[in-house]
């Protein structure tokens, strides 16, 4: 029997390597999704645009905008005479902030009224707002401090020492590279997986493997251990760009890791075998593929957290492979998590994995007789 | 001219039959929009609220309650108490805490004193973008609490610096008001790009496509017969997407229904364009598929601005964002929905849609030719 099922994944792995075009499937999104991800998707801001409008001409206020000025993040491209400029430079997306400092500034400075500055901010990209004004608070209170302290104010009775654990400079390369070991991952076994029963079926070869000796669980096998195989080679590429091009520190053990992408892939295995025997062309496969992932992917943690989310949303989550393995991969990279603090995330998904398999069983075997 | 006329009206018959007929090419255009917009709308948040944080006071004392009470009532955390750093650290180890706020046992002695009394706050940063914005709150919350007992000690205020922030065209900073503007790009992309790459693919698969070539009928009544559905398909996908945010999701739409329209058909014409011309290259919907996906979807969801900002990428990446054409249409979407029609931004915007919608479609023409390979 085994003979048999070695011949079937054989025969399917060298369907895939063997045709130019689905190779390319193999190598290309892996590429180009490292350089997105790796690259473009940054949540950390840059040379951002702003306007200063300064109307107190004066040490303190000139001091203030320097500030502004020795940060990288931010970018001077205008600066104003009068207000009405800035609703157009906003409008017309020239800048992201504005600043503007109060004639009163340097007198309620010295008299020791709370001196007035206005930020006003482009809140299009909310998300993009709030970082700004995160960054421009932290430059007034330094400003702030460095006033009050050369000024013999007296000292606030505490300051805050904030440290980011595991990510210290808050790069979010550190937090989004890892986490594409999951998306190609996922992306990829379930392509193959779920397009390899549908090819055959369109093609009519599907009906010749059933006059074969092979049992239904044999067909089974021989579809879905090539697509754990291949997915295991991807994560294993992805794993080592992560460590040696991106250089995001891989502080756990390969063991943890490990487990929790065998258990992933063949969650997914399972799933894509349910598409498969579900659809009866190739596009049918590829729209249950991408209605299975675009939800995964949203829903996961991905790219916004999950305790955001509302509650009913977040119990649905609770069914998703690719949310557990997330947390896998970015604790065992970032955190150094091993397999004891991670327990709580292996046997759900395991469960997930026994479930889908099971499913796929039945809905193949009603599909065979 | 009349003969040419009645072929394409029966090749738009049969293309209208087709999508009517085959039930995935439906969902492609109004199922799916409306699960991204659900789970966009109700998934996607990056407003973080009720973050669980650690609070350790090691000595309790007047001081230090007024801190921790100022931490209490702030809507941004559910705060925990912890007698001990390191069972506050060990629920962080755990995920049980995004951070935790540290009073060691010299803090109200200090803070008497000298003033400076250091609080220590340790952030998860894994998820960098909420680490940013915890950190951001508990600024915020620590400001506060200065003022407020500076104020109670009748002292000036220990901040020099009043900070009046104002967010435009989005006071209560709500991530899905810019969200869902951003995601109609994203679903006029899957109907034009995905859906047309899929569809042609399918009949060079089948070899359809060379059934039709040796009838009369020409390479481009071929190609308009192909643009005609979709666009109808994609730009009712549009009109659902709209109607249900602004409806469903109170999405405030301030600018006009015209230039969203307008402005719209423009994008649909340049992303059927690429559907067009990745099906000429591709031939077959597996590969076609594929870089449907890797070409228009990802760049779209990635390179347009829709959540991660542009200006902020390296420059060799920025400059590949001027060939996404979702980079127009979505600065063209978050304004004319948030701010209005700002021409400053549409003219320029649509101008660009205009090239790029030229460039695809011409260039899918040039391809598409009558061959047999």
């Amino acid at each position: 029997m085994w003979r048999q099922v070695l011949a079937l994944i054989v025969k399917e792995l060298l369907a895939v390597l063997r045709d130019a075009k689905s190779r390319s499937v193999l190598i290309s999104p892996p590429i180009v999704m490292l350089i997105l991800f790796g690259y473009a998707a940054t949540y950390d801001l840059d040379r951002v645009p702003i306007a200063i409008y300064n109307q107190d001409a004066s040490e303190a206020s000139r001091d203030l905008v320097a500030h502004f000025l020795g940060a990288p993040t931010f970018r001077l491209v205008a600066t104003l005479h009068s207000s009405q400029e800035i609703d157009a430079l906003i409008d017309s997306r020239t800048i992201k902030l504005a600043l503007v400092i109060d004639p009163r500034f340097t007198r309620d400075l010295l008299t020791g009224r709370p001196a007035p500055v206005q930020t006003i901010l482009d809140g299009r990209n909310s998300n993009t707002a709030l970082l700004i004004e995160g960054y421009a608070n932290a430059i007034l209170s330094d400003f702030s401090t460095a006033w009050a302290a050369a000024h013999g104010a007296a000292n606030p009775p505490a300051t805050l020492d904030i440290r980011a654990r595991y990510n210290p400079t808050l790069s979010s390369h550190w937090f989004f590279v890892p986490s594409i070991v999951a998306l190609l991952t996922q992306i990829v076994t379930l392509m193959v997986v779920a397009l390899s029963v549908a090819r055959e079926r369109e093609s009519g070869t599907f009906d010749q493997l059933l006059v074969t000796p092979l049992r239904p669980i044999d067909i089974l096998l021989g579809k879905g251990l090539p697509g754990v195989l291949i997915g295991a080679i991807e994560a294993s590429a992805i794993i080592a760009a992560t460590v040696w091009w991106f250089e995001v520190p891989l502080r756990g053990g390969l063991a943890p890791l490990y487990l929790g992408l065998l258990v992933f892939v063949v969650a997914v295995v399972g799933v894509g075998l349910m598409i498969s025997s579900l659809a009866a062309t190739q596009q049918q496969a590829l729209l249950g593929v991408f209605l299975f992932m675009v939800p995964s992917v949203l829903l996961s943690g991905f790219a916004s957290p999950i305790a955001n989310m509302p509650d009913w949303v977040q119990d649905i989550t609770l069914v998703n492979p690719m949310r557990y393995f997330l947390v896998i991969v970015r604790g065992v990279f970032l955190e150094g998590a091993g397999l004891s603090s991670l327990a709580s995330q292996y046997w759900p998904m395991a469960l997930i994995a026994a479930a889908s398999l099971t499913a796929a069983g039945w809905l193949f075997r009603r599909r065979v007789t | 001219m009349m003969a040419s006329l009645r072929r394409l009206r029966g090749l738009l018959r049969k293309e209208f039959l087709q999508i009517w007929r085959d039930p995935s090419s439906l969902a492609i255009a109004f199922l799916l929009p409306a699960v991204l917009l659900f789970l966009f709308g109700y998934g996607v948040s990056l407003d973080a609220s009720n973050v669980p944080l650690a609070l350790v006071t090691q000595r309790p004392s007047a001081l230090a309650a007024s801190f921790a009470g100022a931490f209490e009532q702030s809507s941004s955390f559910r705060m925990r108490r912890f007698l001990t750093i390191q069972e506050a650290e060990r629920a962080m180890t755990d995920r049980e805490a995004q951070g935790v706020v540290w009073l060691p046992s010299d803090f109200d002695r200090r803070a008497i004193s000298g003033g400076n009394a250091p609080i220590g706050v340790f952030v998860n940063g894994v998820d960098t973008n909420t680490a940013r914005i915890v950190e951001g709150y508990v600024q915020q919350v620590w400001a506060g609490w200065l003022a407020q007992q500076a104020a109670e000690a009748g002292r000036p205020a220990p901040l020099p610096i009043a900070l009046q922030p104002r967010v435009r065209f989005n006071p209560t900073v709500n991530s899905r008001d810019f969200i869902v503007p951003g995601l109609i790009a994203m679903i006029m992309t899957l109907s034009g790009a995905l859906l047309t790459a899929l569809v042609i693919a399918r009949e060079w698969e089948r070899g359809t496509m060379e059934a039709l070539m040796v009838t009369r009928v020409t390479i481009r009544e071929i190609l308009i017969a192909k643009l005609i559905p979709y666009f109808v398909l994609g730009m009712g996908g549009m009109a659902a997407t709209v109607a249900l945010g602004v409806f469903r999701f109170d999405v405030p739409l301030r600018g006009s229904l015209w230039a969203l329209t307008v402005t719209s058909s423009l994008f649909m014409l340049a992303a059927l364009g690429m559907g067009l011309l990745i099906s000429t290259v591709a031939r077959s919907q597996f590969v076609a598929a594929q870089i449907a996906i890797i070409a228009t979807f990802l760049p779209a969801f990635i390179l347009s601005g829709f959540v991660f900002d542009i200006n902020s990428m390296p420059w060799p990446v920025q400059i590949i964002t001027y060939a996404v054409a979702a980079r127009y249409f979505v600065a063209i979407l978050q304004s004319t929905f948030l701010a209005g029609d700002v021409w400053s931004v549409i003219l320029p915007n649509a101008a660009a849609l205009i090239a790029i919608a030229a460039i695809f479609l011409g260039a899918a023409r040039a391809l598409a030719r009558k061959r047999l390979d």
